[in-house]
C-alpha cells in the first residue's frame, strides 16, 4: 500500500508538468493550428533562468518571476519571428520551423548557460513528509498546487473574460472570429506568450526534484505531445486528463515492470492509444465530407 | 520538377558527372568524407522523400530504419559472426518487415496523429538501442568491423567516396523509374485525395505500406554505408534530432524532387561542416537555418529554382 | 436484370439520420436519377453505395453479390465507379495522369518491376496513356492531355472526372452533380456523354440539380426528401406525383419541370 502510493504520488507530480506541457501545446494549437515542438524549451527556460538568476543573488521569487518574464518574451519573439512569417505553410512545415525553434533555443541556452546539470533549491524544505507510509517530498505538493492553480486560472480565463472567450472563438473558427471583430493575430500571439508562461512555471516547479539542463526539453516536449494527444488534440481537459494518465503509467510501469523502459512506456501507450482511438481519450469522431 | 523526372537520363548524366568530376577540385581527403556523407544522407532522403513527397504520409521517426541498418552491420559479425554484407542486407530486411508490421496500423492515421505514431517509433527504437548495451555499446556507441566484398577490404575515404557515390546513383535510378508506373502513379494520386484514389481501385492502404517499406530500406542502406564508412555507429544516429534533419533535408530540397533531395542534404550536410569554427554555436546555426529555409523556401529550393528558371526562360 | 440495388438504406450522424430507408435499383443502360432539395442526403447516399461511408443499416448488392461494407476500392474492383460533387482529382498530376490513374485497375502494379522499370512496365505505361488519351479525346480534352489538372478550368475538371471514372471501364457509374457549374452548352454535352455511356450498357446513377437535363435523359427518378424516399418512377410519373410537385418541387420547380 504505502508502495503504491509511493508510486501514484510520484506519477501525479510528473504528470502535472506533463499537463502542463500538455496544456501548453493545447493552447497554441487551438489558437493558431500549430503543433508546437518548441513547448519543452520553454520549461527548461523556466527551470534554467531562475536557476542562473537565483544564483546570482536575486531571491527566489524574484528569480522565478524574471524567468517567467523572460520566457514570455520568447513565446513572443518565437510567434513574431518564426511562425508569423510562415503564415499558410503546410502543417509539417509549420512542425519543422517549431523544431527548428527548439534546436535553436536549447543552442542558445548551451552558451548562454552551460552544460551541466544545475538544482534548485526546494521551495518548503528537504524533509519527506509521511502519507500513509508513502515518503513525499513537500516539492511534489507545490508541484500538483501549482499546476492546480494554474489550470483553474486558464478556467478562470477562458471562461468568464471576454479575452478568453475570444481566445475559444479563434480555436472554434478562425475565420469567423475575425469576422466578428476579433484580432485573431493578437489571439495567437496571446497564446504564445501564455503557453511560455505556463511552460516556465512548470520548470520552475519542478527543477528542485528533477533538476534541468539545456537539453531536458526535447523528452518533455514529446511527453507533452503525446499527452496531449491522448487526450484529444484541442482538448484543455484531455490534455490535463491525458498528462496526469500519462505520468502515472510512468510511474506504475517503472514501479512494477521495469524501470530501465521508464520513457518507453509514453510512447507504447501513445501508439497502442493512436491504434485503438485515433482521435484520442476525449476527442471527436470526426466525419470527413467528400 | 515534373522537367527534372521527365529527363530521367539527363538527371542521372549529371549526377554521375558530378559524382565524377568532384574529386578532381577536393583539396584534402577531409572533402572526400564530407562529399560521401552528403551522399549518404541523400540516399536516406529519397527514400524518405517517395514516403513524404510522392505520397504524401510524413514520417518523423526515420532515422529508426537508419539506425537498424547502422546497428545491422556493428551488431552482425561482432555479436552474430554474420559477414558484413550479409548483415547489411539482414538490417534491410529487418527495417522493411518493421515497416511492414507497424506500417498498416500507422499509416491509418493522419496529419499530426501520424506525425506523433512516427515519432513514437523512431523514439522507441532508439531507446532500446541505447538501453541494450549489451549489444550496442549503449550511449557510448560501438565499433563497426570494416566491411569485406569478395576479399576486397573496402576502406579509404576515397573508396568510400566511389561507394557511396554509386549507392546514390542506384538509389536515384530507382527513385526516378517510380515516376511512370502504376505504383508511382498511385503514391500521387493518393496523396492528392485518398477518396478518389480508392474510387478507382487504388488500394491506398497498401501503397502507403509499400511507400513507407521502400522509404524504410533506403534509410536502412544509408545507415549501413555511414556505419561501414565511420567505423563507428552511436544511439544518435537512430535519434529524434537526426529524423528531424532528414525531414528538413527532404522539405528544403523539395518533396517529391528527387534531384532536390541531393540538393537539399548537401545543403544541410556541408553548411554545419562549412561553419564548423563556430562549433560551440553548432545547435544555434541548424536551428537558424531550418527556421530560415522552411520560412524563405517553403517549396524547396529545387521547385523554387525551377519554377524561377522556367518563369524567366518564358517571359 | 438489375446490376446494382440499394436495400432499406441508412445512415446517421450523431443522431441526425442523413438517409433512412432508402431503395433503388438500376440495370445496365439505364440511367436512374436521385433529385431532392439541397440535404436530402443525395450525396450521403452515393458516399454509403460506394463505400466511402459505412451504412448503418440496409443492403447493397452488386452484380447480384452482397457488397455491404466493401472498402471502396473493392467495389471498384467490382465495376463500380463515380465522380464526385466536390471535386476531387489528383491536382498535382496532368490531365493525362489523372486518367492514367482511372486505369489502375487493368494494370499491372507489381512493386519490384516498377522500381527496376522492366520493359513490360514501359510497354504496359505506353498502352495505358494511349488508352487515357482516348477517353481524354472522348470527353473533349485532347488538348489538354499534358496540362497539370489543378490549373484546369471548372467544366474541364469535371470531364476529367467523368473521363477518369470510364477509364475503370465500370458496370454502374454514379454521376454526382455532373453538370453543375457548367453552362448550357457544356451541360448539354455533358447530357450527350452520359447518354452515350449508357448506351453502352452502364447502369447510371446521376445526382442532379438542372431538372431539364434530368427529365430529358433519365429512365428512372427517385426522390429524396430529408434522407427518406418521397416517390420513384418515370420522370413522367414523378412530375404528374401530387406530392412532389406540392411538397418538393414547389410551384417553380412544378413549372420548370412542366416546361422540360
Amino acid at each position: 500500500m504505502a508502495e503504491f502510493l509511493q508510486f501514484l504520488i510520484s506519477g501525479l507530480t510528473v504528470g502535472a508538468v506533463y499537463a502542463l506541457v500538455a496544456l501548453g501545446f493545447t493552447l497554441i494549437y487551438n489558437a493558431s493550428g500549430v503543433v508546437n515542438f518548441a513547448q519543452g524549451e520553454f520549461v527548461m527556460l523556466g527551470g534554467m533562468v531562475t536557476v542562473f538568476t537565483f544564483a546570482a543573488g536575486v531571491p527566489l521569487p524574484l528569480a522565478a518571476l524574471f524567468a517567467i518574464v523572460v520566457s514570455i518574451v520568447v513565446g513572443l519573439l518565437l510567434h513574431r519571428l518564426a511562425i508569423e512569417p510562415a503564415r499558410g505553410a503546410s502543417a509539417v512545415t509549420l512542425i519543422i520551423i517549431t523544431i527548428g525553434a527548439s534546436i535553436l533555443l536549447r543552442g542558445v541556452a548551451q552558451i548562454v548557460f552551460d552544460k551541466q546539470f544545475h538544482k534548485l533549491p526546494a521551495f518548503t524544505g528537504d524533509a519527506p513528509v509521511d502519507i500513509m507510509g508513502a515518503a513525499v517530498q513537500p516539492q511534489s505538493f507545490w508541484v500538483l498546487g501549482g499546476a492546480g492553480v494554474v489550470v483553474l486560472g486558464l478556467y478562470v480565463f477562458l471562461e468568464h473574460t471576454v479575452l478568453g472567450k475570444a481566445v475559444l472563438a479563434t480555436a472554434a473558427n478562425r475565420l469567423a472570429a475575425r469576422l466578428v471583430g476579433i484580432n485573431t493575430t493578437t489571439i495567437m500571439a496571446l497564446a504564445f506568450g501564455g503557453s511560455a508562461a505556463i511552460g516556465a512555471v512548470a520548470g520552475i516547479l519542478v527543477t528542485p526534484i528533477t533538476l534541468t539542463s539545456y537539453d531536458v526539453g526535447t523528452l518533455l516536449a514529446l511527453k507533452g505531445f503525446a499527452a496531449a494527444m491522448l487526450g484529444g488534440m484541442g482538448n484543455p481537459l484531455g490534455a490535463v486528463v491525458g498528462g496526469l494518465l500519462l505520468g502515472l503509467l510512468e510511474a506504475f510501469g517503472a514501479g512494477y515492470l521495469s524501470s530501465t523502459y521508464k520513457d518507453a512506456f509514453a510512447f507504447l501507450v501513445i501508439l497502442i492509444v493512436l491504434f485503438a482511438a485515433p482521435q484520442g481519450l476525449f476527442g471527436r469522431r470526426v466525419v470527413e465530407r467528400v | 520538377m515534373r522537367a527534372f523526372a521527365n529527363h530521367r537520363f539527363l538527371t542521372l548524366a549529371i549526377l554521375a558527372a558530378v559524382i565524377a568530376v568532384l574529386p578532381l577540385v577536393f583539396p584534402s581527403s577531409y572533402y572526400f568524407r564530407v562529399a560521401s556523407l552528403v551522399w549518404v544522407s541523400a540516399l536516406a532522403a529519397i527514400g524518405l522523400n517517395i514516403l513524404m513527397g510522392q505520397a504524401g504520409q510524413v514520417s518523423l521517426g526515420h532515422a529508426a530504419f537508419f539506425g537498424i541498418g547502422a546497428y545491422a552491420v556493428g551488431i552482425g559479425p561482432a555479436h552474430l559472426g554474420i559477414p558484413s554484407w550479409a548483415a547489411l542486407l539482414l538490417g534491410a530486411a529487418l527495417s522493411a518487415v518493421l515497416a511492414y508490421l507497424v506500417g498498416r496500423p500507422i499509416l491509418r492515421l493522419k496529419g499530426h496523429y501520424l506525425a506523433i505514431a512516427t515519432l513514437g517509433l523512431g523514439v522507441l527504437v532508439a531507446l532500446v538501442i541505447s538501453t541494450e548495451s549489451g549489444w550496442t555499446g549503449g550511449p557510448d556507441g560501438m565499433p563497426v568491423a570494416r566491411l569485406t566484398l569478395f576479399g576486397w577490404r573496402v576502406s579509404g575515404s576515397d573508396t568510400w567516396y566511389w561507394v557511396t557515390g554509386g549507392l546514390l546513383l542506384v538509389g536515384t535510378w530507382i527513385a526516378l523509374n517510380l515516376d511512370e508506373t502504376p505504383t508511382g502513379r498511385a503514391f500521387r494520386a493518393l496523396h492528392d485525395s485518398e477518396v478518389a484514389a480508392q474510387v478507382v481501385g487504388v488500394d491506398i492502404a497498401r501503397f502507403k505500406l509499400q511507400a513507407f517499406v521502400i522509404a524504410a530500406v533506403y534509410a536502412s542502406l544509408a545507415g549501413s554505408a555511414l556505419a561501414f564508412m565511420n567505423g563507428f555507429i552511436t544511439p544518435d544516429q537512430a535519434g529524434f534530432l537526426h529524423s528531424v534533419e532528414l525531414v528538413t533535408i527532404v522539405v528544403l530540397g523539395g518533396l517529391g524532387s528527387v534531384v532536390g533531395s541531393i540538393v537539399g542534404a548537401a545543403v544541410l550536410v556541408t553548411l554545419p561542416q562549412a561553419l564548423t569554427v563556430f562549433h560551440e554555436y553548432e545547435h544555434l546555426l541548424l536551428g537558424l537555418i531550418i527556421i530560415v529555409s522552411m520560412i524563405f523556401m517553403r517549396n524547396g529550393i529545387v521547385p523554387s529554382l525551377s519554377a524561377l528558371f522556367f518563369q524567366r526562360a518564358r517571359s | 436484370m438489375t446490376i446494382l440495388t440499394a436495400t432499406d438504406v441508412g445512415i446517421s450522424f450523431g443522431g441526425v439520420k442523413a438517409v433512412d430507408g432508402v431503395s433503388f435499383s438500376v440495370s445496365p443502360g439505364q440511367i436512374l436519377s436521385i433529385i431532392g432539395p439541397n440535404g436530402a442526403g443525395k450525396t450521403t447516399l452515393f458516399n454509403v453505395v460506394s463505400g466511402v461511408y459505412a451504412a448503418g443499416r440496409g443492403k447493397i448488392h452488386l452484380s447480384g453479390e452482397d457488397v455491404t461494407g466493401l472498402p471502396p476500392h473493392e467495389l471498384a474492383a467490382r465495376g463500380l465507379s463515380r465522380t464526385f460533387q466536390n471535386l476531387q482529382i489528383f491536382q498535382r498530376m496532368t490531365a493525362c495522369e489523372n486518367v492514367m490513374v482511372g486505369r489502375h485497375l487493368r494494370e499491372k502494379c507489381s512493386l519490384l518491376p516498377a522500381l527496376f522499370r522492366t520493359p513490360a512496365v514501359t510497354r504496359q505505361n505506353r498502352e495505358t496513356r494511349a488508352a487515357a488519351l482516348d477517353l481524354l479525346a472522348y470527353v473533349g480534352l485532347k488538348d489538354s492531355a499534358d496540362v497539370l489538372a489543378g490549373s484546369l478550368p471548372y467544366g474541364a475538371c469535371k470531364r476529367l472526372e467523368i473521363a477518369r471514372a470510364l477509364a475503370a471501364e465500370p458496370k454502374v457509374l454514379l454521376l454526382d452533380e455532373p453538370a453543375a457549374g457548367c453552362n448550357a452548352v457544356e451541360t448539354e454535352e455533358i447530357d450527350h456523354l452520359i447518354r452515350q455511356v449508357a448506351d453502352r450498357g452502364v447502369a447510371v446513377v446521376l445526382v442532379e440539380h438542372d431538372m431539364k437535363l434530368v427529365m430529358k435523359i433519365s429512365d428512372r427518378i427517385l426522390v429524396l426528401e430529408r434522407g427518406r424516399p418521397l416517390a420513384e418512377g418515370t420522370p413522367r410519373e414523378v412530375r404528374d406525383n401530387p406530392k412532389v410537385l406540392e411538397a418538393y418541387l414547389g410551384h417553380h420547380g412544378a413549372r420548370e419541370a412542366a416546361r422540360a
